[in-house]
């Protein structure tokens, strides 16, 4: 009644040489979320929830932070081509808009950073991959806000 | 009386239901070799039927070696959960008419278990997160079976929807986090943690939300609705998940 085409075969010998054997044991793979002396105690801790938590509130303030930067830079009294060193720090002079300023780049770095480590977390496999691009992550991280920071506090219109 | 009888059959071995059917198979054989390799097989097979009755006709008839799982063969017992044309099913419940006969149907384990042969995968860390759930039920007074414990219908409605599982682990092996490294808890351990969180009768609730607020549990969760899509009960896998989230934050703030 039926007929079968193969595209390899699934029958092999039995009791064929096998590479393994008594004095030679095949390697053992630990399964995951098996219990070993190297499983941490325990992994419990509230900075999953936190993240989880800081991603929904910063979103939704980045979105009225985003919208109103681009709105001004962008889109407002004469749009892109206002923009120039006057500009910016007429803008600085005033703490609204440092403060405005030093939200964006904190709430912008801490999400995206954030974002990107659980991103590193799904794709990685590897730990020694994960460790080393975390690393670079936070590195580029502290280093984009330290430096943001410093500038909007120690901004001077007169510099030479 | 005999010749109308007679047309009648004849009349219906011309109509015949059969079609032919190209089932493409991932087959694995550890013995043989480390690769996995694609098999063909042309069946002659009703659209009427199940996609495990076509893997019965090959083991059957055609090639004894193919190996699966199945033990009730109606969509109870959770046993032959599977990749059928690229998504996770039951294989007794999914129809040849279904999924598009003319091309090749196209069955493989499911992903993010290590394949043991052919279909049937290790389920071990799939088990080891539902036994982490302590998926019982736990109260402080006596677990001793002294009298009926009481629920008004209202309260047995809550958790309704998750007490329909069946550890099938298509949810869990169709979600992109669990591929990775197989660590995160996967929806089937949350939904069956859902389920006694949310029962009235139980009271370990507050155990089983500290379990989960685990670095792979619940927040791990990226709301792709992958399980949801999967699961042949049709629980609201995603929901149950994000009722998890909601109860670990309000239970906090």
């Amino acid at each position: 009644m039926s007929t079968t085409e193969k595209t390899a075969t699934g029958i092999g010998p039995v009791e064929g040489e096998s590479l393994y054997n008594v004095d030679n044991p095949a390697p053992y793979i630990e399964a995951p979320r098996k219990r070993t002396k190297k499983t941490p105690k325990s992994t419990r801790g509230n900075f999953e929830m936190a993240a989880w938590l800081f991603m929904r509130l910063s979103g939704v303030v980045l979105v009225v932070l985003v919208i109103g930067h681009l709105l001004i830079q962008l889109v407002l009294d004469g749009g892109v081509s206002k923009i120039g060193f006057a500009f910016v720090a007429g803008r600085w002079a005033s703490p609204f808009w440092q403060v405005w300023d030093l939200l964006m780049l904190w709430l912008a770095m801490l999400h995206g950073a954030n974002g990107l480590r659980t991103v590193i977390n799904d794709y990685a496999e590897r730990a020694n991959t994960r460790l080393w691009l975390k690393g670079l992550l936070y590195t580029a991280t502290v280093f984009t806000i330290l430096l943001g920071t410093l500038v909007i506090f120690t901004f001077d219109p007169n510099i030479r | 009386m005999a010749t109308p009888v007679m047309d009648k059959v004849e009349a219906e071995s011309a109509a015949s239901p059969y079609i032919t059917v190209t089932f493409r198979v991932r087959r694995f054989n550890p013995e043989i070799s480390a690769e996995a390799t694609w098999e063909d097989f042309q069946l002659e097979i009703d659209p009427k039927e199940r996609v495990l009755d076509g893997l019965h006709k090959i083991k059957w008839d055609l090639d004894g070696t193919l190996t699966f799982r199945r033990s009730c063969a109606h969509g109870i017992c959770g046993s032959d959960a599977m990749r059928i044309n690229g998504k996770n099913r039951l294989a007794c419940k999914t129809l040849i008419k279904d999924i598009n006969p003319e091309k090749p149907i196209t069955v493989e384990p499911i992903k993010g278990l290590t394949v043991l042969k052919d279909l049937v995968v290790d389920m071990e860390p799939f088990f080891q997160a539902y036994r982490d759930v302590m998926p019982f039920l736990i109260t402080k007074d006596t677990n001793e079976p002294t009298r009926e414990r009481f629920q008004t219908a209202e309260d047995r409605e809550r958790f309704d929807d998750t007490t329909k599982c069946i550890l099938c682990a298509a949810c869990t092996s169709s979600c992109p986090v669990f591929w990775n490294d197989g660590q995160y808890f996967g929806p089937a351990a949350i939904v069956n943690a859902h389920r006694f969180i949310f029962d009235s009768r139980d009271e370990a609730g507050e155990q089983r939300l500290e379990i989960l607020n685990d670095k792979d549990g619940v927040w791990r969760c990226r709301t792709t609705f992958n399980c949801t899509d999967a699961c042949p009960r049709g629980i609201e896998v995603t929901k149950a998940i994000a009722e998890v989230k909601k109860a670990l934050i309000t239970r906090r703030f």
